[in-house]
């Protein structure tokens, strides 16, 4: 199995794998000359085909002091190199930005929203569509969320039952039922390379018996979820872990949803206001119970500390709207924090937003430039969204770049040194949280 | 800037180059052509990457006082002037003082200013401000300060006198200031054509704007919805009559295909290209046919075919002066539940970036669901149609087929309201 490694400093890591049976099959075949539709009649492919599974997971390799990993994500339409943050596209687009520009940047796999899908255009005609691939021609990976979220998000408008969750649609005052059976149809009908089960989520400020009402149901509905996948052999469903911010019912759900044969587990119901303090420890638990052959999606976590954070403890996927939302109020991302474009002091500064960025918005414009477009074209918000897709991508990149390379931790130092103006303004959960993992900040 | 025609029909359109465009004078634009239109330097929606997917760009780039007048004090600063301050490079900037899209309120016009609207608020603006604008920009070529506010109906003679007079009293400033300012040695100054709807101003405007040193003209104050075509093309044909046949004519605030046409007829070249911007606007794409075929029975046929699936029947501005909002016949309207399905591109063999990679449906959805890349997608493809519009009507001025071109264009329309041309 061959390291992948990207030269340091390199904004796109470009992933060359060699090992995947699949590709290495076809590309074979058709190097023999034989025609490609002869090969997708022919029996024995197909065979081969069926037997490859939609999602394979390839430890490159580990951090020897902390749990992070760097591993090859293989799915079906690209591999993704992971720890990997995904841009969220909430209803089949990047805001503002073009698949192109998505792909340009480097980004192997972004998130897609069922509720909002579902709603707008519908599944049906995302079917007729090709899927969502082909509906917003995106050629790499997808993953979307179940609707399960906008539980919580959206909860003056949702019920939930055994049944599954009731949502007053905002658009037309129509009553939907999204159950476990109805998020799968929806998502098979998307056609997403990852699906989220449906869960029962509950914020994770509430307390009390709610949660662990919560977390059984999401282990049943996990179930039901796994009979309902029309597409096992392409489509990855995924479970979410849930709990609360209670051990006990966190170990529980780990133990009996890990029974479960899913291709991959996410660390739900947290990144929702509770204390960092609880959060961490529950990332950690669950990774401590997590089986380290198949990937750690931790959802809705997408700030740079939190991302650094989480990887040393062991997750491999992130999601968030934070990065791409944030640009289009002019807050652009960096590795000092972040820098309100829109304000009276950039004006007339006429540095890019990051002089060391490689980014298409950082080599050709300035902050004062931007500062000024904001007051008359809605393309300053794509510059910056551009940029802050690029700064995400980027840390995660070096984070990879740093594991694979034996020397995480002193990434994670120098990160942390760059990030705060001093020690003493390192937050404390992040700081326990690291020496947890045995890294001590200064 | 030199004007070299190649083809001139007699008192009407004029094919050709304008060639030694730019400070070291490499960049050339065909003609007739429209500028690339922007706000604050930016092709709407657009940055680098999207603009670039457009095969053909104007070689020249507008920018309008209304959009960065506001940030005089950060271009002085700058010291290099709006290209490198936006990120602009090889291409030939031009500034112009209205955007042609964001039509002003009137009223704030004296006889030594004229105002302009940025984000802020009114901007008042002198000769002397208007000059010291002009040295923070370093544009390659500008129009000269100007009172076009003639455009309201009922405006009286009197009026319409006084902004001939004050905007050649305006040039005479300007060009006075323009010739003692270092910075601006080697950009060329237009001068600017008024005369509201009165032929007699219009004739005396251009009389006397022509007798300046100027490099090239503007013509003002004929704005789509300030009058209709027929008398547009009057008051045009009476104007470049008395314009010098080597200097290029710039026409402000016309962008429909139909207009542009009769337009260029008439004698014009140079148009500013914020008409595919107002189409994207609303949510609309261009899909007009630029196809010149010899049978116009089977172009009508054809014609026919498409109408099935354009929109429904808009009144195209005539009747109505003041709003430029308004929906014409060139265009689909994406935002129809019809398009919910369809899953063509948004014209069938067009090259552009929307067309090559999305369909109709995806496009209705964004607009549906209030979504950014509708913007960006509309924008592309609305300005890929546009510039091909004018390769076709400058191929048409060379094969000698533009009335096929009209007869096309106007077909469009007529079928539509159902009226003889």
């Amino acid at each position: 199995m061959q390291n992948t490694t990207a030269p340091i400093g390199q904004t796109n890591c470009q992933l060359q794998v060699h090992d995947v049976t699949f590709s290495s099959n076809m590309a074979a075949a058709v190097q023999s000359g034989v025609n490609a539709e002869t090969l997708v009649n022919n029996m024995s492919v197909k065979k081969a085909l069926a037997a490859v599974p939609p999602l394979t997971l390839q430890i490159v390799a580990e951090c020897p002091v902390t749990k992070a990993r760097a591993c090859d994500l293989i799915l079906p339409h690209s591999a993704v190199s992971t720890p990997v943050f995904m841009p969220v596209g909430t209803q089949g687009t990047m805001k503002g930005i073009t698949v192109d520009q998505l792909e340009g940047l480097g980004c192997q796999i972004c998130l897609g929203n069922t509720y909002h899908l579902g709603m707008r255009p519908g599944p049906e005609l995302i079917e007729k569509a090709n899927g969502l691939h082909g509906f917003m021609n995106w050629k790499r990976n997808l993953l979307t969320d179940s609707g399960g979220f906008q539980m919580v998000s959206l909860v003056e408008l949702s019920e939930v039952t055994e049944e599954g969750v009731k949502f007053k649609s905002p658009y037309d005052g129509k009553e939907i039922l999204l159950s476990p059976e109805k998020s799968i149809s929806i998502q098979n009908s998307l056609g997403s390379d990852i699906m989220m089960q449906l869960d029962d989520v509950v914020s994770s400020t509430v307390t009390g018996p709610r949660v662990e009402e919560a977390m059984h149901r999401s282990i049943r509905w996990l179930d039901r979820c796994i009979t309902a996948n029309k597409n096992p052999h392409k489509q990855n469903l995924f479970a979410i872990i849930q709990g609360g911010l209670n051990a006990e019912l966190r170990k529980a759900c780990l133990h009996e949803m890990t029974k479960r044969n899913v291709p991959g587990f996410a660390i739900g119901g947290l990144s929702g206001g509770e204390e960092k303090d609880d959060f961490w420890r529950m990332v950690t638990l669950s990774t401590d119970y997590l089986p380290p052959e198949k990937p750690r999606y931790l959802m809705g976590v997408g700030y740079a500390v939190d991302l650094v954070v989480c990887v040393a403890l062991g997750c491999d996927m992130f999601d968030c709207v934070f990065p791409t939302r944030t640009a289009r109020f002019g807050s652009a991302l960096v590795p000092w924090g972040s820098l309100q474009v829109k304000q009276k002091q950039y004006a007339k500064d006429m540095q890019p937003i990051d002089p060391d960025c490689q980014c298409a918005t950082c080599k050709r414009h300035s902050r004062a430039y931007l500062h000024a477009l904001f007051k008359s074209d809605t393309a300053a918000m794509h510059h910056i969204t551009v940029h802050n897709i690029a700064y995400q991508l980027t840390l995660m990149c070096s984070v990879r770049q740093s594991i694979v390379e034996g020397r995480f931790p002193e990434f994670i130092r120098t990160f942390m040194k760059r990030l705060f103006p001093s020690p003493d303004q390192y937050p404390s959960w992040a700081v326990d949280a690291l020496a947890s993992v045995n890294v001590t900040l200064e | 800037m030199k004007l070299e025609l190649s083809r001139v029909v007699q008192g009407g359109s004029r094919l050709g180059v304008l060639k030694g465009l730019g400070r070291t004078g490499q960049h050339s634009l065909d003609v007739p052509g429209c500028l690339l239109y922007t706000r604050c330097g930016s092709a709407p929606h657009l940055t680098q990457d999207t603009l670039h997917t457009l095969s053909t760009l104007p070689s020249v780039t507008q920018v309008t006082l209304s959009t960065i007048a506001e940030h005089q004090e950060v271009l002085e600063e700058c010291k290099d002037g709006f290209k490198k301050f936006a990120g602009l490079h090889e291409t030939v900037l031009y500034c112009s003082l209205h955007d042609p899209a964001a039509p002003c309120p009137t009223g704030h016009t004296t006889n030594k200013t004229v105002s302009v609207w940025g984000s802020g608020g009114r901007i008042e603006l002198s000769v002397a401000k208007f000059m010291a604008l002009q040295r923070a920009v370093r544009p390659d070529w500008y129009q000269s300060m100007a009172d076009g506010e003639t455009w309201q109906e009922n405006t009286s003679r009197k009026r319409v006198r006084k902004s001939v007079d004050r905007t050649l009293a305006h040039l005479d400033e300007c060009l006075l200031v323009h010739h003692n300012t270092q910075e601006l040695e080697g950009v060329e100054v237009f001068g600017v054509v008024e005369g509201g709807d009165i032929l007699e101003e219009r004739v005396r405007s251009a009389r006397e704007t022509a007798k300046r040193p100027v490099s090239g003209f503007c013509l003002d104050g004929l704005q789509t919805g300030s009058m209709n075509q027929s008398l547009r093309t009057q008051l045009i044909t009476a104007v470049t009559q008395e314009l010098p046949e080597d200097k290029p004519r710039l026409l402000q605030g016309v962008g429909r295909p139909d207009e542009v046409l009769a337009c260029v007829e008439a004698g014009v070249d140079l148009f500013e290209s914020f008409f595919p911007f107002q189409v994207t606007e609303r949510g609309c794409a261009l899909c007009f046919s630029l196809d010149v075929s010899p049978d116009p029975e089977l172009a009508v046929l054809r014609d026919d075919e498409e109408r099935d699936t354009a929109g429904e029947t808009q009144e195209n501005g005539d009747l109505n002066h003041s709003d430029q909002t308004q929906m014409t016949s060139f265009e689909i309207d994406l935002n129809e539940k019809r398009y919910h399905d369809d899953f063509r591109p948004l014209v069938e063999g067009c090259g552009c970036y929307c067309c090559r990679n999305h369909q109709r449906a995806y496009l209705h959805h964004l607009l549906v669901t209030n979504e950014l890349l509708a913007g960006v997608l509309l924008m592309i493809h609305n300005a890929a149609h546009y510039h091909a519009f004018f390769a076709a009507l400058r191929e048409a001025l060379a094969d000698g087929k533009l009335d096929l071109l009209k007869r096309r264009l106007l077909g469009e329309r007529r079928a539509e309201t159902g009226t003889k041309d």
